[in-house]
């Protein structure tokens, strides 16, 4: 009794989502026309959640007989989740109500999919890791087709679920390998045997399929098939919600298994994610340039960054770990600010998002072009904003760990994205707006999340000491 | 120290300034402009008093102001200015309200943006030139790109577009190297004895001297890459034309006037300060592309049609003879290559704004659509003229001290160790003398064409205005240039006295190879 009362305690956080999930789902059950108070409640149970994460940060542990991490990493990846689910919640309440698309249930899916992200990231035991990535992909899955009656949408969920179950079959299959070779599927005793072992075939077979489950999580090539159409089909909240909390689940259970603990079995994987990175940051940088619609252009430039982050995953050391979250946190305020514009933009049909509906924002709506244009910037990579500071930091920890070839790498496919990055603010702001187009109207709340994430990029770029030694010191 | 210190002022009252002009209601435009120039003539006044209180007896970094930013990384907020970098501060501050006076007119739309950017800009210069970090160096070159990225793209000419591109792809591909190179710089010092991770300016040229000779030449060119784009440096210099043609004329301005001293000033700050055992045996490289720019930018200039191009041109010539300079290392050639960076920023600068104000009139910048303007526009003429015989270097004007001393320089050069050079760059005066003059004769003598042109006025008072100060001290310069050599010459004399005895010891032995011991820090 007493140990579950302390694991409980443990793993607060999650139980404050789940809690709140649940609540909300009951609420709405009641009434359904009840957005706006599951809105708040989702809110509040973020708050809480939060509040609980930040109080059990410094007692880095496990509950639930090694089955979850609590504290410590956990706790960022934790609150990565919860800032990207809070600001994607801003811009849904705005875009999905113009859409008319059900408020409350895309509200108690996030919630279920955060409940999912957190095992995912911080599973100590490959069980938790796999019904976290469960948890999470059943609700990702449906929210991709939140929007019924748009083909896009509907396209895009099925194009998810079945690629994406098929990768949830690989992460298993890999799941059976390990705990064949380990007789185990506690993490770290795999990873301890995985040293030990003499003829590691049965390991290293386990390990790569479960490095295919991830990879296909986080967009990486060549298993990033789903992510253009996912991210342009989806509604754009769901989008946000994608791009930003579903990479950092992804990335979060990356360096949970691999960085943290397989990485150290084996040099190979090292050179295996250094590939995918190459793969992703040449791939996704160059695929982006001939895209004329703003979604998909930025889905393509998410497999970039995924590669970009992916450097600091295949260091396999704490500041690589470091790295990745911080580089994260930029990108999760960045995009949750690009996507935030784009969402403005976008008519109640999901229209739209193409690049040459930007013509001339930085005049009819200076404002939003100023800041769409400061995101891309720092997706680019360009001080004083964030997301220079991550990239530099990736960068260094490659360096330190003799990887120059991935940062040259990195640095020509930066330059490749200036290209497609830069068009969009010549749309913006070299050309006039158009006769018949329509003048985008941001919601307040859309609003709120667009400058608080631009506050975040120009903080964090100018001063991101401190929360840089915050996240380095709990990996 | 305290913060902030009087540097740090100059550094960041521009950009504060710059964050303030937001909140002006977009009623009050008029306002705006007025709030900009107000400050950035602050800015000037500060570093004339920087100027002023700068101790040119005492060598090494002055106003030094250090806080600690990302301790981790031992990153730091490291300020400081010595001669040369006090020089081009000061350029930098004269410049920019300068600008803002020129642009009063032409720039009709968006006005407050413009000065916005002009002042986020003149940060990031006055930046460049005054970091003692590498990282806050890199921060503050490449915060220049947005803004001049947006100046050529919305006030810019029909191939805006094309040209702004070509100017950030092209910068950022550069800095990119050079980012590489930083962070290799700052690991390397991490794996000595001791050492942790650096981005000091002051200790990494110390550290820089025990590299390997292999790790050192490819941070060597790392560098130098990015600051021979921006120099620029033939062949890497296409951007600069398209840049030039299609940016208002502010933006030329302070493209020709201090953009371009970037990379001369990074070449002389990092390649040679840092690096100099390669500096030295790759002078004779650096030198050729001097002269290759010389000649090549003066015969170019001279097939053009358009004035504006023709300057643009006359800049990668003039900006040869600064490379010369910097390659000759000698204490004349430096301090010649110096205020040569000085003497173009003025003289260049002036001419655009000169052609600039033919612009404003006719709409058209052809030589061929002028013609006897000598007469029509007396004062433009006497002011093109002193500006033109500036550039091509007459004795008494400004032009003529820094291109002699550089030939001077690089004459006796015993890192050079020949002539030919000088011989070749001297050619290029008398190129510039064919370009400028045939251009002077085409549109200020001879007889008008048109109607229109007869009706072109003169200056009005604010364009006579902002012209005087630039006039004045081309002719200060020319005079008496030891106001402004004196400043620099204990810089100069030491920097050469520190690449001569590396040269000299590597005569007797391989570079750099058993340098690792007795240099560590």
């Amino acid at each position: 009794m007493h140990d579950i009362l302390n694991d409980t305690i443990a793993s607060a956080p999650l139980w404050a989502i789940v809690v709140t999930g649940v609540a909300t789902l009951l609420v709405h059950a009641w009434d359904e026309k009840s957005d706006k108070p599951v809105f708040w409640i989702a809110l509040a149970g973020i708050g809480v959640s939060a509040v609980l994460t930040i109080w059990r940060a410094p007692v880095a542990g496990t509950a639930y007989s090694g089955m979850l991490k609590t504290g410590g990493a956990a706790s960022a990846w934790t609150l990565l989740f919860l800032v990207a689910t809070l600001l994607t919640l801003f811009i849904a309440w705005d875009s999905l109500g113009k859409a008319a698309a059900p408020r409350g249930e895309f509200t108690i899916l996030v919630l279920f999919a955060v409940a999912g992200m957190i095992p995912f990231s911080a599973g100590n035991d490959l069980l938790a890791v796999f019904i976290g990535l469960e948890i999470l992909s059943v609700s990702l899955y449906t929210l991709v087709g939140l929007t019924r009656r748009r083909f896009a949408s509907n396209e895009a969920a099925l194009k998810y679920f079945l690629l994406g179950a098929f990768a949830g079959g690989f992460f298993l299959y890999g799941i059976a390998f390990l705990y064949g070779a380990a007789q185990t599927t506690n993490i770290e005793d795999i990873a301890r045997r995985f040293a030990q072992s003499n003829f590691p075939v049965l390991f290293l077979t386990g390990s790569a399929l479960l490095l295919v489950g991830l990879a296909f999580k986080t967009g990486a090539v060549p298993f990033h098939m789903w992510v253009p159409d996912v991210y342009q089909g989806a509604p754009t909240a769901v989008t946000t919600f994608l791009i930003t909390g579903g990479k950092a689940a992804a990335f979060g259970a990356f360096v949970t298994v691999f960085t943290m603990t397989l990485g150290h079995a084996s040099a190979r994987f090292a050179v295996v994610i250094g590939v995918l990175a190459l793969c992703s940051m040449v791939f996704g940088n160059i695929a982006a340039i001939p895209q004329t619609d703003i979604k998909r252009m930025l889905a393509y430039s998410s497999i970039g960054h995924a590669g970009y982050m992916l450097i600091g995953v295949q260091t396999a050391s704490v500041e690589g770990a470091g790295g990745v979250a911080f580089y994260l946190l930029s990108y999760i305020l960045t995009s949750t600010g690009a996507f935030g514009v784009v969402a403005a933009m976008e008519n109640e049909q999901g229209e739209g998002t193409r690049i040459e509906d930007f013509a001339g924002l930085g005049y009819t709506k200076p404002l939003l072009g100023a800041l769409l244009s400061l995101f891309l910037f720092s997706l680019i990579g360009i001080p004083p904003f964030s997301g220079f500071f991550a990239k530099y930091y990736i960068f260094l920890t490659a360096i330190e760990h003799g990887d120059l070839w991935l940062v040259l790498i990195g640095v020509a496919t930066s330059v490749v994205s200036l290209y497609f990055y830069l068009r969009v603010m010549v749309v913006m702001f070299f050309r006039q707006p158009g006769e018949n187009q329509p003048v985008p109207e941001a919601g307040a709340w859309t609003m709120i999340a667009v400058v608080l994430s631009a506050a975040g990029v120009i903080a964090l770029g100018l001063f991101p000491g401190t929360v840089l030694d915050l996240i380095t010191s709990v990996f | 120290m305290t913060f902030p210190g009087i540097l740090s002022i100059v550094i960041f009252l521009p950009a504060a300034a710059g964050v303030v002009l937001l909140g002006f209601p977009r009623r009050h435009r008029e306002a705006a402009s007025w709030f900009s120039l107000g400050v950035s003539c602050a800015v000037l006044v500060l570093s004339i008093h920087l100027f002023t209180r700068f101790d040119s007896g005492r060598s090494g970094m002055q106003f030094v102001e250090f806080i600690p930013w990302v301790s981790s990384l031992e990153l730091g907020y490291r300020v400081g200015v010595d001669g040369f970098s006090l020089l081009l501060v000061l350029l930098t501050a004269l410049l920019t309200p300068i600008v803002l006076v020129s642009s009063w007119k032409s720039i009709a739309v968006r006005v407050p943006m413009w000065n916005f950017l002009i002042l986020i800009m003149e940060t990031g210069m006055i930046g460049v030139f005054c970091a003692l970090d590498t990282f806050l160096f890199y921060v503050f070159w490449e915060v220049i790109l947005i803004p001049m990225y947006f100046i050529i793209g919305v006030w810019g000419g029909e191939k805006r577009v094309y040209a702004a591109l070509k100017f950030f792809i092209f910068t950022m591909a550069g800095s990119l190297l050079m980012l590489v190179a930083i962070l290799w710089l700052g690991w390397y010092a991490s794996t000595l004895p001791g050492g942790r991770f650096t981005t000091d300016v002051t200790r990494l040229f110390e550290i820089a001297r025990t590299l390997p000779h292999g790790a050192a030449v490819w941070l060597f060119w790392g560098f130098a890459i990015a600051f021979l784009i921006k120099v620029p440096s033939f062949p890497l210099h296409t951007w600069l034309p398209d840049a030039h043609v299609e940016a208002p004329t502010g933006g030329s301005v302070i493209l020709a006037g201090i953009l371009l001293k970037m990379g001369t000033y990074g070449l002389v700050r990092y390649n040679l300060q840092m690096f100099p055992a390669l500096a030295v045996e790759w002078a004779p490289f650096f030198a050729i592309l001097g002269i290759v720019g010389i000649v090549y930018g003066a015969l170019v200039a001279m097939v053009q049609t358009d004035a504006k191009k023709l300057v643009a041109y006359s800049s990668v010539s003039h900006m040869g003879f600064v490379l010369l300079g910097i390659a000759a290392m000698t204490t004349e050639a430096l301090q010649g290559a110096i205020l040569q960076m000085v003497n173009h920023g003025l003289s260049t600068g002036a001419l655009f704004l000169l052609v600039g104000m033919m612009y404003d009139r006719r709409h058209t910048r052809m030589i061929e659509d002028f013609g006897g303007l000598a007469r029509v526009m007396p004062v433009f003429a006497t002011v093109f003229l002193i500006t033109a015989l500036s550039s091509i270097g007459l004795p008494g004007l400004n032009g003529f001290v820094g291109e002699f001393l550089i030939l001077l320089g690089s004459f006796r050069s015993p890192i050079l160790g020949t002539p030919v050079y000088t011989a070749i760059a001297a050619s290029g005066i008398v190129l510039s003398a064919v370009y400028m003059l045939w251009m002077y004769r085409r549109v200020f003598l001879g007889t008008v064409p048109s109607e229109a042109v007869g009706e072109m006025r003169d200056l009005d008072r604010r364009e006579t205005g902002l012209l005087i100060p630039l006039v004045l001290l081309i002719v200060w310069i020319g005079i008496y240039p030891n106001t402004f050599l004196a400043k620099t010459s204990s810089f100069s004399r030491e920097l050469t006295n520190t690449l001569i005895s590396v040269r000299d010891s590597s005569v007797l032995r391989p570079s750099g190879v058993d340098s690792t011991n007795t240099n560590n820090p």
